[in-house]
C-alpha cells in the first residue's frame, strides 16, 4: 500500500483531539485501505475493572454497547489476548478456543489486536477486526499501533489535565468546607474520620505539642461523636450533640445532620454536619426573653395608653394629638365635638364648620412643625359645629420628640376663651363701677369728715353752751328765789299779824301778792325742771311700780280740787295690768299734770282716767279724757311747746305755768314713752301716756 | 323777850347772810314765842352756837367765808353742839345741794322761798324729835 494513504491517517489522527473520533477515523481508514469489513474497539475502564465496547463499524450500536468483559476474568481468551500484547487470530471461535465466547463480530474469523499503552503500561484497549478473505493484517497492525499511540498520548494529556483540575477542585472543595464554620466530617463504616474540615479539626483532632487538657477534651469529643454515629440507627434524622470547646472549655450544643454516602463500591460511609446551635439556643432564649419583655412593655404601653385616654377624656378642654404630617391621630371628646361630624346629625352646615375648624387647626399645627420652637401658643377662631357661633380658643402646642430628637407627634390643648373674654369684659365693667364708687365714697368720706369736724365742733360748743345754760339757770333760780323768799316772807308776816292787825282790804291785796309769788315760784321750778331734763341732769330712779297704787295717790292729791268742781270723775283699770319698771316719781308727775289739766280745762261734764295693757306692744296706756274746751287742730302740734297755751287768758285764770305739757312730754321721752293727743275744739281732749312695761335702757 | 321768865322758851339760832332773810324768820319765830339769836356768816354762827347752845339751828348754806355745809360739819364734830338739830335753809333747788346738806349732818332741808309758817312747823318737828326737850310753846 502507498505511504500516501498511511500519511493521510497520521495527519488525520494528529489533527483530532477526541479519542472516540480518533477511533472512528482509524476504523474508517481500515475499511478503506486494509479490507476490514467489520470492527469493534473496546476500551479498558480501569475504574469499573471492565473492558467495554466503545466504537463499532459495520455493527449495530446495541451490539457494541452490549460488549463488556470483566478484566478480572483471566481465563477469557480476549482478556488473555489483551494482556499478551500481540495480535491474535481467531479462525473459528466456536471450535478452536479453549472456552466459547461471543463477540459482536459473530462467528466469522477475526483478529484481536491489543492497543498497547506507552512503555510498560497495560493495554488501553482491544481492537477486533474481520473482513473478506484476508485482511492486510500488517496494515491493521500498523494502524492499531498508530491509534494506540495517539490514544495513549491523548489519554496522558487528558489525565494530566484532569489531575490538575481535580487538585484544583479538591482545594476549592476544601476551601468551601473549611469556610463553613460548622464542623463537617466524612467517616467510614467503622467510624474512622476520612475527611474533616477546619471546624471539625478544631474539635476532634489534636497535635503533639498541644496541652493535656485540650487532648483530653478532644478525646472526649471523639467518644461523644462516635456514640452518635452508632446510635443514629443509620438514619438521616438529626440528633443533638454536646461537645466541649477544647480551647475555651465551654460546652457547645450541636445539631448533627447526617447523610449516608458510598466511599467506594461496597464501602458505605457518612457525612456528618454539626450545626452549632449554642448561639442559636442562646439567641432563641434571648428572643423568648425579648418577646416576654416586649409583651410586658406592650401591656404597659397599652395600660399607659388607656390611662392617657382616661386622662385626656377627663380633661374638659379639647386635646388633640397630631402626627408630623399634621393628621389628627387622637383626640378627647371635647375635641371630637369641635372636629368631627357626629354620626346621624350630619347636615351640610355642620360638615362645613368642621372642615373650617380642621383647616384652621391644621394651619396652626403646620406652623408648629415648621418652626424651631418646641412650644407654640396661638389663638384659633373656630366655629361651634352645632350652632355656628364663634368659638375663640387659645391653643398651646408642644412637640413630642423621639430619643433621636425627631418630631414624632404634637399635642395641642385648646382653652375656651369665650368665658375668659366675657369675664374680662365684666371685669372691666366692674372695675369701672368700682372706680366710680371709690370716687364717690372718697367724696362722701371727705364730706363726712368735714361734717363730722363741724358737728364735733358744734357738739363741743353745744356742750359748753348747755353746761353754761344749766349753770346759768341754777344761778338764776337761786337769785330769783332769794328775793322771792323776801316777798313771800314779808307778805306772810303781814298776813299773820306780826306787825299788827291788817284791814280786810289790806289782807285781800296781800293775798294777791302771795298768789303771784307762788305762781312765779312754780314757773321758776318748771323752768329748772326743763333745764335739768335737757342738760341730761335729771336723775332717774327705776323701780317696780304698781300702777293702781300710783293712781290712788294721784286721785287723793287732786281730791281737794275735784271737791271744788261739779265734775264727774271716773277711773277704769284693766284687770291684767302688770307691774312696770320705771321712775315712779316721774310717772306720778306726768299723770298728776295731765289730770290737773283735765280738771282745769273742763268747766263741766266728766273727766275719766283709764289704764290698759297692750300685750303685743308690751306697753301701758294711761289715757286721761275730758269733756272740756278742747284744742283746735292748728294748736295741737304746738301744745307741747314751752309757754304754749291754747287759750292763754283762760289758762292764766287757771294758774298754769304753760310749761306742764312741755315737761310731761320730755319726761315721757326720758322714760322711753310718749304722749299723744286726740282733741276736738269744744268737745274735749284725750291725752294718752304710753310707757314700756320694761325699761329699754337709757 | 325780857318778859319771858324761865323756864325759857326754845332758843333758835337763825344763820343767813341776807339781812331780810334773817329778819323774816327771826321776827316770825319770836312772834310765835321762840327765843331767837342770829348770825350773818359761818364763823359767827359757830361762835354763837358754842356760846349759846341753841335748841335748833336754821342754817343758810350759801354763806361768805365758812359756808353752811362746812359750819354744819364742824358743829357735828364738836361735842358741845353735836346733838343740836340743824335745818338747812337754801335757795338752791338742785337735788345735789340737798344731798350734800344731809351728808354733813343736817336733819332737814327747807327750800327758799318758804312760807314762815311752814318753817315754824319744821322747827317744831325737830324739837319734838329731841329727847329731854319739851315743846314749851
Amino acid at each position: 500500500m502507498g505511504s500516501k494513504a498511511k500519511l493521510s491517517l497520521v495527519e488525520a489522527l494528529l489533527a483530532e483531539q477526541e479519542p472516540r473520533a480518533c477511533v472512528v477515523l482509524a476504523l474508517r481508514w481500515l475499511s478503506r485501505h486494509a479490507g476490514v469489513e467489520r470492527a469493534v474497539c473496546a476500551m479498558v475502564d480501569g475504574e469499573n475493572g471492565r473492558l467495554t465496547g466503545a466504537t463499532g463499524m459495520g455493527l449495530s450500536l446495541a451490539a457494541v454497547d452490549a460488549f463488556s468483559l470483566d478484566l478480572g476474568d483471566r481465563t477469557h481468551p480476549l482478556i488473555i489476548a489483551l494482556d499478551g500484547g500481540e495480535p491474535v487470530a481467531f479462525r473459528d471461535s466456536g471450535q478452536t478456543l479453549p472456552r466459547p465466547f461471543e463477540t459482536p463480530l459473530g462467528n466469522a474469523p477475526f483478529h484481536a489486536i491489543p492497543l498497547a499503552g506507552t512503555g510498560n503500561a497495560p493495554g488501553i484497549g482491544l481492537l477486533l477486526v474481520s473482513g473478506g478473505d484476508s485482511p492486510l493484517i500488517e496494515d491493521v497492525q500498523w494502524a492499531a499501533d498508530l491509534l494506540a499511540n495517539r490514544l495513549a498520548a491523548l489519554q496522558y494529556n487528558r489525565a494530566q489535565i484532569d489531575d490538575r483540575r481535580h487538585r484544583r477542585e479538591r482545594s476549592w472543595l476544601f476551601s468551601i468546607i473549611n469556610a463553613v464554620t460548622d464542623p463537617i466530617l466524612l467517616t467510614d463504616a467503622d467510624g474512622r474520620i476520612m475527611i474533616a474540615n477546619a471546624g471539625a479539626e478544631r474539635l476532634l483532632t489534636t497535635e503533639e505539642d498541644q496541652s493535656e487538657g485540650r487532648r483530653r477534651a478532644v478525646a472526649l469529643n471523639n467518644m461523644l461523636f462516635s456514640a452518635t454515629l452508632f446510635n443514629s440507627g443509620g438514619g438521616a434524622a438529626s440528633q443533638e450533640l454536646v461537645l466541649v470547646d477544647p480551647s475555651e472549655g465551654q460546652e457547645l450544643l450541636f445539631e448533627v445532620l447526617r447523610a449516608p454516602v458510598r466511599l467506594r463500591p461496597g464501602e458505605p460511609g457518612h457525612v456528618s454536619v454539626l450545626r452549632n446551635v449554642t448561639d442559636l439556643r442562646r439567641a432563641s432564649e434571648e428572643i423568648e426573653e425579648n418577646l416576654r419583655r416586649l409583651r410586658l412593655a406592650e401591656a404597659a404601653t397599652r395600660a399607659e395608653r388607656d390611662r392617657l385616654d382616661l386622662t385626656l377624656n377627663s380633661v374638659f378642654d379639647p386635646v388633640l394629638v397630631t402626627d408630623p404630617e399634621g393628621k389628627i391621630v387622637r383626640m378627647n371628646p371635647p375635641a371630637e365635638r369641635m372636629f368631627t361630624v357626629p354620626p346621624g346629625s350630619g347636615g351640610e352646615e355642620v360638615e362645613r364648620r368642621v372642615r373650617i375648624n380642621d383647616a384652621v387647626f391644621t394651619s396652626f399645627v403646620s406652623n408648629l412643625y415648621a418652626g424651631q420652637s418646641q412650644l407654640w401658643r396661638g389663638e384659633l377662631n373656630l366655629l361651634d359645629p352645632e350652632t355656628g357661633a364663634p368659638a375663640p380658643f387659645e391653643a398651646f402646642s408642644g412637640t413630642v420628640l423621639s430619643k433621636q430628637g425627631e418630631q414624632t407627634a404634637a399635642v395641642t390643648i385648646l382653652h375656651d376663651l369665650t368665658e375668659a373674654l366675657e369675664k374680662a369684659q365684666l371685669y372691666e365693667q366692674v372695675k369701672h363701677h368700682s372706680e366710680e364708687l371709690r370716687e364717690r365714697v372718697r367724696e362722701a368720706t371727705a364730706e363726712l369728715a368735714e361734717q363730722n369736724e363741724l358737728l364735733r365742733r358744734q357738739a363741743f360748743q353745744l356742750e359748753q353752751a348747755s353746761a353754761m345754760k344749766s349753770q346759768f339757770l341754777a344761778n338764776v333760780s337761786h337769785e330769783l328765789r332769794t328775793p322771792l323768799n323776801a316777798i313771800m316772807g314779808y307778805t306772810h308776816l303781814l298776813l299773820e299779824g306780826v306787825s299788827g292787825e291788817v284791814s280786810r282790804a289790806q289782807r285781800d291785796k296781800l293775798a294777791r301778792v302771795d298768789a303771784n309769788a307762788r305762781h312765779l315760784l312754780a314757773v321758776i321750778n318748771d323752768l329748772l325742771d326743763i333745764a335739768r331734763i335737757e342738760s341730761g341732769k335729771m336723775p332717774l330712779q327705776v323701780d317696780r311700780v304698781r300702777l293702781p297704787e300710783l293712781i290712788d295717790e294721784v286721785m287723793s292729791e287732786v281730791e281737794p280740787v275735784i271737791a271744788g268742781t261739779q265734775l264727774e270723775v271716773s277711773r277704769a283699770l284693766s284687770p291684767d295690768l302688770p307691774e312696770i319698771e320705771t321712775d315712779r316719781q316721774k310717772v306720778k308727775q306726768i299723770v298728776l299734770n295731765l289730770l290737773s289739766n283735765a280738771l282745769k280745762f273742763t268747766p263741766q261734764g266728766a273727766v275719766a282716767i283709764r289704764l290698759d295693757y297692750d300685750r303685743e306692744a308690751d306697753e301701758i296706756a294711761v289715757a286721761v279724757s275730758d269733756t272740756g274746751i278742747g284744742i283746735a287742730e292748728e294748736n295741737q302740734k304746738t301744745i307741747f311747746e314751752a309757754f304754749e297755751q291754747a287759750n292763754s287768758s283762760y289758762a292764766r285764770r287757771q294758774g298754769g305755768t304753760g310749761l306742764g305739757l312741755s315737761i310731761c312730754r320730755r319726761l315721757a321721752q326720758l322714760l322711753d314713752g310718749r304722749i299723744t293727743l286726740v282733741s276736738r275744739l269744744g268737745e274735749g281732749s284725750t291725752f294718752t301716756l304710753f310707757l314700756p312695761r320694761q325699761e329699754r335702757g337709757i | 323777850m325780857s318778859e319771858v321768865e324761865a323756864p325759857a322758851a326754845p332758843l333758835v339760832l337763825v344763820v343767813d347772810d341776807v339781812d331780810h332773810g334773817r329778819e323774816i324768820f327771826a321776827e316770825y319765830l319770836e312772834f310765835r314765842g321762840f327765843r331767837v339769836a342770829t348770825a350773818a356768816d359761818g364763823l359767827e354762827a359757830l361762835e354763837k352756837a358754842f356760846e349759846l347752845r341753841p335748841n335748833v339751828i336754821l342754817m343758810d348754806l350759801s354763806l361768805p367765808g365758812i359756808d353752811g355745809w362746812e359750819a354744819t360739819r364742824r358743829l357735828k364734830q364738836d361735842e358741845r353742839t353735836r346733838d343740836i338739830p340743824v335745818i338747812a335753809l337754801t335757795a338752791h333747788a338742785l337735788a345735789s345741794a340737798h344731798e350734800k346738806a344731809r351728808e354733813v349732818g343736817c336733819s332737814a332741808v327747807v327750800t327758799k322761798p318758804c312760807p314762815p309758817k311752814e318753817l315754824e312747823q319744821e322747827v317744831r318737828r325737830q324739837l319734838a324729835a329731841i329727847p329731854n326737850t319739851e315743846d314749851k310753846t
